[in-house]
C-alpha cells in the first residue's frame, strides 16, 4: 500500500489515518521497540554515554560557531583536491545544479545511494521531468521507489512494512520473483536487481555524513555497499548534503561516527565506511571521472542566525529521536508530511518549510523529552519546540531575526484564552473565584467536553478546593483550646 | 546532580491548581507528611498555578507574568515543595530559562534553586524513613515524563515504594514513555493522546495491581478519565494519600 501523504498542513488527518491502521500501528510498535533495545545494549555503560554524548555535542558545537569559514575551507580543499563544489541557496538551485551536470553529460540515469537531501529536494521527480531515471539503491529507498511511496524513517525508509509487505511489493513488480518471506532471499532478490543498473548508469549520487573541511573529505557511512557503488562505478560522482554537516577535522570523526551509529542501529560500527577526497587519479583503475559536491541551505541559515535555534543543526541524522518519540511511534512517519519525520522534523521542518505549513507540527508533542533524553549530540529538541511554538504564535520582536511563517499559528480566540488564563493565574481573587465556582458546579459538570471525552470521562472538581480545606484546617487548629 | 540542602524547619507548600481543583485532600495529605518531618508548613493563600499551559503552548510572555506573580508570593528563604512533578519541573527549569538575560535573572534563579518536588524533598532531603502499618498489597505507579526527566524523580518515588515493607511495587510495560497527557497537547491532538493513553492504561492493568499512584495530578486527570470511561475499578491516587495512609497518618 502506498502511504500517500499530502504535506504537513494535513497532519491531523494522516495522524488520524494511520492511527486507524492496525498493521502499520504493529510494525512501528514492533521496529522501534528493536531500534531502542539495540541501542540500548549499544549504550551499555551510562557513564561513557554520557561523555560521548557531552564530546559529540560539543564538536557539533565548535563545528557550527565556525560554519561560514568552515564551508570556505571545505570549498578551497576540495576544489584542491578536484572536487567541483556548487552552492544552492534551495531546492530549485540544487536541481538546476545537477541538471546541468546530468545534461552536460548527456545522462539518462542516475543510480542514488541514500540521501535525505535529494529527498527534501524532491531530485527524483525533477529529474523525470527531465527524462533522467534515478534509481535508488539503498534496499529500502529501491522499495519505497517501488511502491511509488515515500521513506517513513531517516535510517530505515520502509520500516513502516513488514517482511510480507515487502515480498508483495517485490511480487507485484518484480517479473521473475518467487514470493518468499525469508529476508536473505529478499535482499538478493533486490541486490541482483540493481546490480546491472550501478553497470549502467551514468551517473551516481550519494549523500554525505560528515564533510571534512581541513581536508576536504566528503564521509559516507552506510551498511549495504550500494553507496559505495553509486559513488564508484558511474564516471560521475555528485554528492549532495545540506550546509550543517561540514566538521572542523578529520579527528572531529571518529567520535561522531562512533554515536551516530550506535544511536541509529545500535552497531559498534557500520559494515562500510566510505572517504572520498578526490576524482579517480592518474593511474588509478576505478573510481569516478568528476566529483561534485552541491552544498545546500535551504532554510537551514535560517536556524543558523539565532544562536539557540542554531542547535538544531548539531543533528547528525541518527533517528534515535524518532525510534524513541512516542508519537511517532504510533502515526509513523509518512503522517508528518515531511522529509525528516519524528522530532529532528519538527524542529527542523519549520526552518525548511516555513512555519505556517508545519504550525500543527509543532504543537505534536506532548513535551515528554524522551527525544533529548537520546539525542548524541544532545539537541534539546522539547525546548526547541517550545520556542517554535511561541514563534508561531507572536509576532517577531525587533532585535530577533523573525522566522519564515512566524505569527502564522495566531489565533484571537485562544489569545483571548490565554488573556483570561493570565488574568486569573494572577489575581488570587479571580482565580480563587473561578476554582469555587468550579467546585460548585460539580454536579453540573457536562459529560462532554470536546474531544476529552472522545476516551475518557469529563473530569470531576472536587466538592472544596484545597484553598478552602486550608482555611477550615486553620480554623479548626485556632478553635482548639 | 542537584546538591540537597540540610532540612530545614520552615518549608512553604505548592499546591497546583490541579491538585487545588480536583484533589484538594491529596494536598491535605502532603502537608500531613511534611508536618510528621517535623516541619513547618506554610500555604500561600495567594498561589494559584504555575503558568505552564501558556508556557507549552507558545505563550511565553503570559507565562512569565504568570511565573512572576507566583515567586513574588515566597519572599522568605525556605524551600517551596511542590506536588506535581510537572509543575515542579516547570518551576526549577523553565522558570530559569524564560528569564534568561532578563534583570531580574539572578532572583529568578534564587528562587528556582529552593524549588523541590515533594518526593525528591521528603527522600533526599528530609531523609524520611517510612513504617508501613498497611496489609499486603501491589501498586504500580506511572511518574510524568517531566517528573522523571527534568527532576529525576521516579528514582526518589520509587524509593519512598520501596521503603514500604507489605507493598509490592510493580513495574508496567513501557514505564517511561508519556500517557498522551501533556497538557494542551491532549485537546490539540486528541487521537494521538487517546492512542497513548489507551496503552498506558493497558500496561497498567496488565500488573493486575491493586493501586496506581502518581504524584502528578496532570497525568492522573488523563489516566483515571480514561480508566473511569472504560468502566474499569482501578483508580489513580496522589501518592502523598496513599504514603500517609500506609504509615497510618489517616
Ligand atoms: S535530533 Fe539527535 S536523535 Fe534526532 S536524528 Fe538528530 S542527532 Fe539523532
Amino acid at each position: 500500500m502506498s502511504h500517500s501523504s499530502a504535506g504537513p498542513e494535513h497532519f491531523h488527518a494522516q495522524a488520524r489515518s494511520a492511527l486507524g491502521d492496525p498493521q502499520l500501528r504493529q510494525n512501528f510498535r514492533g521496529a522501534m521497540d528493536y531500534l531502542q533495545d539495540k541501542r540500548k545494549s549499544a549504550f551499555f555503560d551510562p557513564v561513557e554515554e554520557a561523555q560521548l554524548r557531552d564530546l559529540s555535542a560539543a564538536i557539533r558545537q565548535r563545528c557550527l560557531s565556525k560554519l561560514p569559514q568552515l564551508l570556505e575551507q571545505l570549498e578551497a580543499n576540495c576544489t584542491r583536491n578536484g572536487i567541483e563544489v556548487h552552492w544552492a541557496e534551495n531546492d530549485k538551485e540544487a536541481n538546476d545544479i545537477i541538471a546541468s551536470i546530468a545534461q552536460r553529460h548527456n545522462a539518462k540515469s542516475i543510480v542514488k545511494g541514500k540521501s535525505m537531501v535529494s529527498e527534501e529536494i524532491e531530485l527524483n521527480h525533477e529529474m523525470a521531468k527531465l527524462g533522467i531515471e534515478c534509481l535508488e539503491s539503498d534496499m529500502g529507498e529501491y522499495i519505497v521507489q517501488l511502491d511509488g511511496d515515500k521513506p517513513s524513517h531517516i535510517i530505515m525508509p520502509a520500516i513502516h512494512k513488514n517482511k510480507q509487505e515487502v515480498s508483495d511489493t517485490f511480487a507485484l513488480h518484480l517479473d521473475d520473483f518467487e514470493p518468499t518471506v525469508d529476508v536473505d532471499e529478499l535482499i538478493q532478490t533486490g541486490r541482483s536487481h540493481l546490480r546491472q543498473k550501478f553497470h549502467d548508469a551514468d551517473i551516481g549520487l550519494s549523500g554525505v555524513n560528515f564533510a571534512v573541511a581541513e581536508t576536504g573529505t566528503l564521509c559516507l557511512v552506510e551498511n549495504e555497499g550500494n553507496g559505495r557503488m553509486c559513488t564508484t562505478v558511474p564516471k560521475v560522482h555528485i554528492a549532495i548534503t545540506g550546509i550543517e554537516k561540514v566538521v572542523e577535522f578529520l579527528a572531529d570523526v571518529p567520535p561522531l561516527f562512533n554515536v551516530l551509529t550506535r544511536s541509529a542501529t545500535g552497531q559498534a560500527v557500520t559494515t562500510y565506511f566510505n572517504m572520498i577526497s578526490s576524482p579517480r587519479k592518474n593511474g588509478e583503475l576505478d573510481g569516478p571521472l568528476e566529483v561534485h559536491l552541491v552544498l545546500l541551505d535551504n532554510g537551514r541559515s535560517q536556524a543558523y542566525q539565532d544562536e539557540e535555534m542554531r542547535k538544531t543543526l548539531q543533528c547528525i541524522r541518527c533517528g534515535a529521536c524518532m525510534n524513541h518519540c512516542p508519537v511517532y511511534t504510533r502515526v509513523g512517519g509518512h503522517a508528518y508530511g515531511t522529509v525528516y519525520p519524528g522530532p529532528i522534523g519538527q524542529i527542523i521542518s519549520p526552518h525548511i518549510m516555513g512555519l505556517e505549513k508545519t504550525k500543527d507540527l509543532v504543537t505534536a508533542s506532548s513535551l515528554c523529552g524522551a527525544c533529548g533524553e537520546v539525542c548524541p549530540v544532545r539537541i534539546p529538541i522539547p525546548e526547541m519546540l517550545q520556542r517554535l511554538r511561541t514563534h508561531a504564535k507572536n509576532p517577531p520582536k525587533a532585535d530577533i531575526m523573525p522566522l519564515k511563517g512566524q505569527a502564522s499559528g495566531a489565533s484571537t480566540l485562544e489569545s483571548w484564552v490565554m488573556k483570561g488564563f493570565v488574568l486569573a493565574a494572577t489575581s488570587p481573587k479571580i482565580y480563587h473565584s473561578a476554582t469555587w465556582s468550579l467546585s460548585k458546579l460539580n454536579a453540573f459538570m457536562p459529560n462532554h467536553i470536546g474531544p476529552w471525552t472522545q476516551c475518557r470521562t469529563s473530569p470531576k472538581p472536587a466538592d472544596k478546593t484545597l484553598h478552602q480545606l486550608i482555611k477550615i484546617r486553620h480554623k479548626k487548629k485556632s478553635d482548639k483550646p | 546532580m542537584r546538591i540537597y540542602p540540610a532540612k530545614p524547619h520552615t518549608v512553604y507548600c505548592y499546591g497546583t491548581c490541579l491538585v487545588d481543583m480536583f484533589d484538594p485532600e491529596a494536598g491535605l495529605d502532603a502537608i500531613h507528611l511534611l508536618e510528621l518531618q517535623g516541619l513547618k508548613v506554610i500555604f500561600i493563600e495567594k498561589q494559584t498555578c504555575c503558568g505552564q499551559p501558556a508556557y507549552s503552548s507558545g505563550y511565553t510572555n503570559e507565562a512569565k507574568r504568570v511565573a512572576a506573580s507566583q515567586m513574588a508570593l515566597f519572599t522568605e528563604p525556605w524551600p517551596v515543595i511542590v506536588l506535581s512533578g510537572s509543575c515542579g519541573g516547570m518551576m526549577h527549569h523553565h522558570y530559569r530559562r524564560m528569564f534568561q538575560g532578563d534583570n531580574i535573572q539572578s532572583h529568578v534563579e534564587q528562587f528556582c534553586d529552593r524549588v523541590f518536588e515533594l518526593t525528591e524533598f521528603l527522600v533526599n532531603v528530609c531523609r524520611i524513613k517510612l513504617e508501613d502499618k498497611g496489609d499486603l498489597t501491589s501498586v504500580v505507579m506511572h511518574t510524568s515524563c517531566a517528573a522523571r526527566r527534568e527532576m529525576n524523580v521516579h528514582v526518589t518515588a520509587t524509593q519512598l515504594l520501596n521503603q514500604l515493607c507489605n507493598v509490592a511495587l510493580q513495574e508496567h510495560a513501557y514505564e517511561s514513555e508519556c500517557c498522551g497527557f501533556g497538557g494542551t497537547f491532549a485537546v490539540r491532538h486528541p487521537a494521538i493522546s487517546q492512542a497513548m493513553v489507551e496503552d498506558k492504561t493497558h500496561h497498567l492493568l496488565e500488573t493486575k495491581s491493586v493501586a496506581l499512584v502518581s504524584a502528578d495530578w496532570g497525568c492522573l486527570l488523563n489516566i483515571n478519565g480514561a480508566l473511569e470511561y472504560q468502566g474499569q475499578s482501578m483508580k489513580g491516587r496522589h501518592l502523598a494519600s496513599f504514603l500517609l495512609e500506609r504509615i497510618g497518618g489517616k
